[in-house]
């Protein structure tokens, strides 16, 4: 396979992943400004909303000042964002279209639709400057479901051959870092703790993580116990049954990866990197990650998966 | 001058071939054709979507209209069109062999040398170089027009990356799902098999011995381009990579490309890039959609491009109206296909001519293309051709006229009813080591405005599927 083709299925599968973590991020800060707080306060979830999207710095670089509405249009629609929504479904077009043949019709089909939908409500917003809180949710539900569409049609009907496994490469490691940045920006809230000091507003806070990453109900389905935070970091970062946990990601990982060296002969950095990181979460226990500091253990781990994205792009000869 | 009907629909007598079609024009309801013109818009317009690359928007300005009449042409037709495009095409490969090697031509004053000499598609750097096998356009599109019942005419020779080979195949897939009944009712020479002959003909073609290992990839200028819709297609169809001038580099005088698994040999390169950007150390510099060192790689041996560089001498107008002389010369027989009389305004006599009958002649530049820098005197405005009168004075060597052919007209179906429309037909001629191909059938264009002669897609022309059917029974 052309190397710039790899290269596109990676950056067209984490592109999708991207959107669709930055919907729910949105929506998840969007359900914490119905509780009752001060303003300094609403602003503040804003501040960790772009945090979480890993896009705050390059905000304050450009409107300075931060506001909801200043937030919520460079998260979707703001094309000085690199990871805005709109970005994010723009470069998986462009990417999409580069590799047309790498990708079956159906898989094709759902990236198309969802750029055309885009522009759908490109055109609304410019005739009516900005889009209402209920457009707003209706745009986000989209989003939601242009990703699920895309994961679908890949998961049905690609073949699995190098294509396929660049693809789920993407998602994973893209996933892997929405997770993580998600909970480095509330690690604070999930200390053991803040049991004793959690009020009320600390338990929506806790809610507001598990909607960012659809695991509400998994919650429950996983503890049958009332919402703990420590419990939450458990879900989010060693329960293998949780999609979007770490684990759970690099277990992905880890599969499409052997499945690449098993198809070409050749194992190599990306695929010892992988395993020794899978290793580790496989051992770690939540009491350990809190002595050992959780905002530790989470910078470590996000700089370890930017380092397995470069090796890989290193390795199957992207860059 | 009234132009022959391919089914008859003029003179009331239907030919013989078309008696099926007519039939079935006769007894399905407008309803009915009307709902397989909705549906066959709608199966272009997913086939846009899922494959082609535009949006909404630019899907509809894109979708190239289709007419579901299919456009018929018997087996004795079709003999006598095979024959005079393999002999068309083999002639072309040996005069460019000959311009860009002996010169024998020159000797017979057939043609002024400084119009090949000073041609700018005539290239330099081929000076004494002979294309892998002595084939250089290894796919040709040949522009066919008739004018009656016995008559096809050459208007264009395609001879550097011709076009809508994929609007052949696609037209075909439609026809066969909107109309099984009317198909089923003809034996109709199938077209699928294009891909494969295409990759036997590249394969045929390859520097390395091991030409079924041979590794072929699709040089396209990018997504952006507005044929990638038929490169991805290609590319598809035949298994090979899509490549772009940045996936491919020179090393040692060999071509490689970028791969997951390392640099990966490529033996050959369909290309789909004009000359002027293949490589940037010997065309033009700026271009970025081309190979550094390609140019070299190929004098060496070690990769065949196809269609060969250089060979746009060969489809320049300028070139085309000696057609019948080359032929004659090269192969020594009388040309099979007929070459529309063509007068060059470079000659002072024609000049003449051309000038004092502007209302009657179509006048093309030389190196125009898609429609585009011609006039059709009879439809033209008195200001109009005043115009374009003073831009043949100022260069006239850049033009040539040819009358106006009465192209014939085949049945089209619209909403006010079923009406004869002008087309002409692009066969698609695979040159190959081993031979000539050609799949029987090709593209049929038509001019889908009542009256029009330009049947380019870029000026309202649409497309119908082509049938090469069994002689009807009773016929010679």
């Amino acid at each position: 396979m052309l190397a710039r083709t790899a290269d596109n299925l990676f950056w067209l599968a984490r592109s999708m992943e991207r959107a669709d973590y930055i919907a729910r991020t949105i929506e998840a800060t969007l359900r914490l400004e119905y509780l009752p707080k001060t303003d300094s306060e609403q602003v503040g979830e804003w501040e960790g909303a772009l945090n979480a999207a890993g896009a705050h710095e390059s905000f304050v670089e450009k409107h300075g000042e931060l506001s909801e509405e200043a937030a919520i249009e460079y998260l979707t629609f703001d094309l000085a964002n690199s990871s805005s929504i709109r970005n994010c479904l723009e470069n998986a077009r462009a990417a999409g279209r580069a590799v047309r043949t790498a990708l079956t019709a159906e898989t094709w089909t759902a990236i198309n639709d969802a750029w055309l939908e885009l522009k759908r409500f490109e055109t609304k917003r410019r005739v009516s400057r900005s889009l209402d809180r209920e457009e707003l949710m209706r745009f986000l539900d989209y989003v939601k479901k242009a990703s699920l569409d895309f994961d679908g049609a890949c998961y049905r009907t690609m073949l699995r051959n190098e294509a396929y496994w660049f693809n789920r490469l993407g998602v994973f490691v893209e996933r892997a870092d929405n997770t993580a940045r998600l909970l480095d920006v509330k690690y604070h809230l999930l200390l053991p703790s803040t049991e004793t000091v959690g009020g009320p507003l600390d338990y929506f806070q806790w809610v507001a993580i598990l909607r960012a990453v659809s695991a509400a109900t998994a919650y429950h389905w996983v503890y049958r116990d009332r919402v703990k935070p420590w419990l939450i970091a458990d879900l989010l970062i060693l329960k293998p049954a949780m999609p979007r946990s770490l684990i759970s990601c690099y277990e992905s990982i880890d599969t499409a990866l052997d499945a690449l060296a098993r198809d070409d002969g050749r194992s190599g950095l990306a695929q010892r990197q992988a395993r020794a990181m899978h290793a580790k979460l496989e051992r770690s226990s939540m009491t350990e990650i809190f002595q050992g500091g959780l905002h530790e253990f989470i910078t470590e781990f996000i700089e370890d998966n930017a380092r397995l994205s470069t090796t890989i792009s290193d390795q199957y000869l992207f860059n | 001058m009234a132009a022959f009907d391919e089914m008859g629909m003029a003179s009331g007598e239907t030919r013989p071939l078309y008696r099926q079609v007519a039939r079935w024009l006769e007894e399905t309801p407008p309803e009915l054709l009307a709902s397989r013109r909705a549906q066959a818009e709608y199966m272009f317009r997913r086939i846009g979507i899922t494959f082609g690359v535009y949006g909404d928007k630019d899907a509809a300005e894109r979708l190239i209209p289709f007419d579901i009449v299919p456009r018929l042409i018997s087996q004795a037709e079709w003999r006598k069109l095979e024959a005079g495009l393999t002999q068309r095409v083999r002639a072309l490969n040996l005069f460019l062999t000959d311009i860009y090697g002996k010169r024998a031509i020159f000797r017979e004053s057939i043609i002024p040398p400084e119009l090949i000499l000073r041609n700018p598609y005539y290239r330099p750097e081929m000076i004494g170089q002979r294309a892998p096998h002595d084939i250089w356009v290894h796919i040709g599109g040949i522009d066919i027009v008739r004018v009656d019942a016995d008559e096809f005419y050459v208007l264009e020779d395609n001879a550097r990356t011709p076009s809508g080979v994929s609007y052949m195949l696609e037209n075909r897939e439609v026809t066969m799902r909107l109309l099984p009944d009317l198909f089923a009712r003809h034996s109709v020479a199938p077209v699928d098999d294009y891909p494969d002959q295409l990759l036997a003909c590249l394969r045929s073609v390859a520097p390395r011995l091991n030409g079924g290992a041979a590794t072929i990839v699709i040089l396209t200028p990018g997504a952006f381009n507005s044929a990638y819709y038929e490169h991805s297609f290609l590319a598809d169809k035949l298994g090979v990579e899509l490549v772009e001038g940045r996936d491919l580099f020179v090393e040692d005088d060999q071509v490689f490309m970028r791969t997951t698994l390392g640099p990966r040999r490529v033996d050959v390169i369909y290309r789909r890039v004009d000359d002027d950007f293949l490589d940037p150390l010997v065309f033009n510099p700026a271009s970025v959609l081309g190979v550094p060192g390609l140019v070299g790689a190929y004098l060496a041996g070690n990769v065949t491009i196809a269609n060969a560089i250089g060979t746009g001498i060969a489809d320049d107008k300028a070139i085309y109206c000696y057609m019948p002389e080359l032929i004659r010369f090269y192969l020594s027989e009388e040309p099979l296909l007929k070459n529309v009389p063509t007068y060059r305004c470079r000659e002072p006599t024609s000049l003449k001519y051309v000038m004092e009958r502007l209302d009657q002649l179509v006048v093309k530049e030389v190196n125009g293309s898609g429609g585009y820098g011609m006039l059709v005197g009879p439809h033209a405005s008195a200001a109009q051709r005043e115009q374009f009168g003073a831009k043949i004075t100022a260069d006239p060597s850049n033009y040539i006229a040819q009358p106006t052919l009465a192209l014939s007209t085949c049945p089209a179906s619209f909403d006010g009813g079923v009406a004869p429309r002008h087309v002409d037909l692009r066969p698609f001629v695979l040159s190959g080591a081993d031979g000539v191909r050609i799949v029987p059938g090709g593209l049929t264009r038509v001019a889908l405005k009542e009256g029009s002669l330009v049947v380019n897609s870029s000026q309202g022309g649409g497309t119908k599927d082509t049938w090469i059917v069994d002689d009807p029974e009773g016929s010679a």
